[in-house]
């Protein structure tokens, strides 16, 4: 598999410099700049928003307009107080400019009190203070879930179903590519095209009879009825087919001579050498899994068995919206697709656009 | 996986005793299930091998794929709530007839089954606009990608790096975005605008849900593109350059036809995923306001899986419609890709 974008870039210097060679600034050139520069703020804005969000304290995901960075009101113990008091900074008439920690606030007035002197009371109108904000991180939204909600489980359910359903993907698609590219067989097409065509019917066409089918093995509720259902992945076994058409057949044939079974050969010849192609395979087949959501919404209807996706689903369809929990999970949601495309990035573009699946 | 057992090492790192650890079950795995292949091709012989290889993955394909394919026609012609088969009285073409009786086959309201039909032309919209914008966006940005500039990897990762995102997790950004309170309707105020509650409007809600699907997905069709453009030969363009062609005539004569049957496959692959459209919009609007962005999938889903009395008569009548669509749609992919392939 090459990597279709190896074409050699000309380092033409700074990107604004990126011209057509001739050192004038085609309009062109000044679009290509803008476009990049919005596209990339597009594209990552709005997860970098998440991941700052996430940080925020309850009462900070509140505030409107909202601050860029996690801030938290500093809150002081006065003497006196059992609770402690949110400190602010107070501008009086004359100029002068005290810290003081608010008791109460009716109105548009607050009742005021000095950390330092905690006898006496002063009455300030709220426009005239401004509350003191330090750099503030809610670690709260990512540990809190962990303890008090199923949050580890779905967690847990998750890891369980893309590693399950992955393996099994790879182990029967790559023995039905095994059998479809090194052997010649009566009906050999007809199976071709009865996997070509499965490519034609998606699970959101058959999502009654399945779940009926589901349901008639016992599996509903369980996460084996989001493994197994989608493990033969029509994709899965084309594109192994095809990367293993490409095998010299000299060395099944000398394999044979020395008296390796046709399961050694599949599994210490063919599959060895199509190791490429079945990275690319579980690279996909864990992304379908970890993100895969109308499925498991169907036939997972306990708690326990949600997965990462139901379980936020179900967190942000609820009344009040725990959107500090829910953000802190999305983020987490978010990580191992992250790092997987940190590292695979190159794999899964050539991977993509060589085989124009996704 | 090295075709020998593992060669004496003189030193064993920690990192290979991992690797062994991790490596063993698949080890057993091999060795246990060799004995019944090696059962069987002693019996068989090799000409029967292929059978039992492919055997597993058509088992899952049989029960899973096409076996639903067929019970989801006895589940349209059947009526009642119940879920087994057996239980369920034949309505003949009922649920059918159901599904299209309306005074007006353009005014959802007068349907007796409203929500499909505004389920479908909820979809007609979305997926005329989507497809539209998809194309467009993905065209510029491969267009853009595909010229001489600095860091193309990190822009080309950037553009793509949505693709990868779970629908629950887009969603739930946009969704972030887009609050009452969210950092959009901060920017508004701060411009001295009104606040707008997207998703109490119908038309921002189709504007959001459009909009938020094409960020997720436009990354995988620029890929396709992009792919497209590099296969361009480079000579084409370099007799242009020396004839002093301008670049618009270049761009209309010598890019777009041949990029167009790989446009034509894009605008199929889309196709066939916007009709289906349901995760992210889903968690996103919940297919309000009212119904202003429930689509096909969602009325199946509803009617068959969340609402009180399950449908699934009804729900599997939809799907075949569904169906159907995609069939032709994906006949229309099959024609369109042997073009390009065959060039």
């Amino acid at each position: 598999m090459t990597d279709v974008v190896a074409r050699p870039t000309r380092t033409l210097g700074a990107l604004l410099t990126a011209t057509r060679g001739n050192g004038r600034l085609h309009w062109t050139d000044v679009f290509t700049y803008i476009y990049l520069v919005l596209g990339v703020a597009l594209m990552f804005g709005p997860v970098v928003w998440l991941v700052l969000s996430s940080f925020k304290t309850q009462a900070g995901l509140q505030e409107f307009p909202p601050t860029l960075l996690p801030l938290g009101q500093i809150s002081v113990e006065v003497e006196g107080f059992d609770e402690p008091l949110p400190l602010f900074e107070v501008t009086f008439e004359d100029g002068t400019v005290r810290e003081m920690a608010q008791v109460r606030r009716v109105g548009i007035m607050a009742q005021m009190v000095d950390p330092d002197d905690p006898e006496e009371r002063i009455q300030v109108s709220i426009n005239d203070r401004e509350p003191i904000r330090e750099m503030r991180v809610a670690w709260e939204n990512y540990t809190k879930p962990l303890e008090t909600f199923n949050f580890l489980t779905y967690l847990n359910n998750s890891v369980i179903v893309t590693v399950a359903a992955t393996l099994i993907t790879l182990l029967i698609n790559s023995m039905a590519a095994y059998g479809l590219a090194i052997y010649e067989f009566r009906g050999r097409n007809a199976v071709m095209l009865f996997v070509i065509g499965t490519l034609m019917i998606p699970i959101t066409i058959i999502l009654v009879p399945t779940y009926l089918v589901v349901t008639q093995l016992g599996m509903v509720n369980t996460l084996w009825a989001v493994i197994i259902p989608g493990c033969a992945t029509p994709t899965g076994v084309f594109l192994l087919r095809q990367y293993m058409l490409t095998i010299p057949r000299d060395l099944i044939e000398a394999a044979r001579m020395d008296k390796a079974s046709e399961w050694q050969i599949y599994w210490r010849i063919v599959l060895p050498l199509s190791l490429p192609a079945i990275a690319v395979l579980a690279i996909f087949s864990v992304m379908w899994r970890w993100n895969d959501f109308l499925w498991p919404l169907i036939v997972l209807n306990r708690s326990e068995v949600y997965t990462l996706q139901i379980g936020l689903n179900a967190f942000q369809g609820e009344l009040n919206v725990q959107w500090h929990f829910v953000l802190a999970m999305t983020v987490v949601a978010l990580i191992p697709v992250t790092i997987v495309f940190a590292f695979l990035q190159r794999f899964i573009t050539t991977g993509i656009a060589s085989s124009g699946m996704k | 996986m090295a075709l020998d057992d593992v060669a004496p090492s003189e030193r064993v790192t920690l990192t290979d005793r991992a690797k062994a650890a991790a490596a063993w079950p698949i080890r057993l795995l091999a060795t246990v299930l060799d004995v019944p292949f090696r059962f069987l091709q002693r019996i068989f012989g090799i000409g029967a091998m292929p059978y039992f290889f492919i055997l597993p993955n058509m088992l899952f394909f049989g029960t899973f794929v096409v076996l639903p394919l067929f019970i989801n026609f006895a589940f349209s012609v059947t009526g009642g709530t119940n879920l087994f088969l057996a239980d369920r009285p034949y309505v003949g073409a009922e649920q059918y007839e159901f599904l299209a009786t309306c005074a007006n086959h353009f005014d959802p309201a007068t349907c007796r089954e409203d929500r499909f039909w505004r389920g479908i032309y909820n979809t007609m919209v979305f997926v005329f606009f989507q497809v539209s914008l998809m194309v467009l966006f993905s065209l510029i940005t491969a267009l853009i990608l595909n010229r001489d500039i600095r860091y193309r990897g990190f822009y080309r990762a950037a553009f793509f790096f949505p693709v990868l995102l779970s629908p629950v997790v887009v969603a739930l950004i946009w969704k972030w975005i887009l609050l009452r309170d969210g950092v959009l309707n901060a920017g508004l105020v701060g411009m001295g605008l009104e606040r707008i509650l997207f998703f109490v409007d119908p038309q921002w809600s189709m504007f959001w849900a459009i909009f938020v699907s094409v960020w997720a997905n436009m990354g995988f069709y620029t890929l396709i593109l992009l792919a497209g453009l590099q296969a361009i030969p480079p000579d084409l363009y370099e007799a242009a350059e020396m004839d002093g062609t301008k670049p618009e005539r270049v761009f209309w004569r010598i890019t777009l036809p041949l990029l167009w049957p790989n446009m034509l496959v894009v605008i199929v692959l889309a196709l066939i995923k916007s009709v289906q459209v349901f995760d992210e919009v889903f968690v996103l609007t919940g297919g309000g306001p009212g119904t202003a962005t429930q689509f096909i999938v969602q009325y199946i889903y509803t009617t068959g899986f969340s609402s009180q009395v399950q449908n699934f008569g009804l729900a599997a009548a939809a799907s075949v419609v569904l169906g159907v669509v995609l069939f032709v749609l994906t006949l229309l992919q099959l024609a369109v890709v042997r073009r390009r392939d065959q060039g």
